[in-house]
């Protein structure tokens, strides 16, 4: 395969494999934002359903990925680019516990944020401009976040 | 035993996330997380906008295809605008932090058995049941 067929059928992968995820969140029910928070309301009322969409796409993807793993490399590139970090450190849960926070006020993670987008509603709008923007922000500030929790 | 028709389209819908995660890892050598590929075309590096913009497009043609064809997929929930500004700051900044979300590390990371994807996903769920539990579910 020549290198811009490559960069063709990746681009073709990444394009279906997003209309895919799309179609798999509003199957399931997660660009609804009172059925997530609905999920996150273990204490009163628990609608345990949205387990069931995890549960579904580990199961897919966890046979998935023992076959793939067997390859030398991904069909169209040169390797897997797959984390291999396994030890916890105070960032990651610190930035998991700050997204739990946001996820639970609103309903939305990034990915069901992107998909709602396109209902053209001032609400998904905003929170997909303030998700870049505190994702950006994060970035630049990454050096003094990286070193405020070395120190932990 | 009757299981309820949500179960059933949460399984459905999430064997299909299941299923573009394992494409864009096995014929891309991608994961799947939506955070960090759209975090990635906010500082972009050359040769590795393409494919991040396609997915993003996808994303969105995808959500054009439900929102044609499934009435009630897409509901905003009830919070205000305010609380929807700050969720997002906090969605943004603590992905970023953190290196992932529901998709890179509840699914792709959990399903190759990662335990700070593991980790990360406790925390966020625990985190969310609390703020859900200390604004009364009011978000909803």
């Amino acid at each position: 395969m020549t290198p811009r067929a490559r960069a063709w059928a990746e681009g073709g992968v990444a394009l279906l494999s997003g209309v895919i995820f799309a179609l798999g969140l509003a199957v399931s029910g997660m660009t609804r934002a009172e059925k997530v928070v609905g999920f996150l309301n273990f204490f009163r009322g628990w609608d345990p359903s949205l387990m069931f969409v995890m549960g579904g796409a580990i199961a897919v993807h966890a046979v998935a990925w023992r076959l793939i793993k067997r390859r030398p490399s991904p069909l169209f590139s040169a390797r897997f680019l797959v984390p291999t970090r396994r030890d916890l450190d105070a960032r990651l849960l610190i930035g998991a516990a700050i997204f739990g926070v946001g996820w639970g006020l609103g309903g939305f993670c990034p990915g069901p944020g992107l998909a709602s987008l396109v209902t053209g509603t001032p609400t998904a709008l905003a929170f997909m401009v303030a998700m870049l923007v505190g994702s950006f922000g994060a970035s630049k500030a990454e050096p003094a976040i990286t070193r405020a929790l070395q120190r932990t | 035993m009757n299981i309820p028709m949500d179960w059933i389209r949460a399984l459905e819908g999430g064997a299909l996330i299941g299923l573009s995660a394992s494409l864009m890892l096995g014929l891309n050598g991608r994961v799947m997380g939506i955070s960090g590929i759209v975090g990635g075309l906010l500082s972009p590096t050359a040769g590795d906008v393409a494919w991040r913009a396609l997915f993003v497009a996808g994303i969105v043609g995808g959500g054009l295809i439900a929102l044609a064809t499934m009435p009630g997929a897409f509901s905003g929930g009830t919070a205000s605008m305010g609380l929807v500004v700050l969720a997002g700051l906090l969605v943004g900044v603590g992905t970023r932090i953190g290196n992932g979300c529901t998709s890179g590390h509840g699914v792709c990371g959990i399903s190759r058995f990662s335990p700070r994807s593991v980790a990360a996903t406790l925390t966020f769920i625990g985190a969310g049941a609390v703020t859900v539990l200390l604004t009364g579910g009011g978000a909803s």
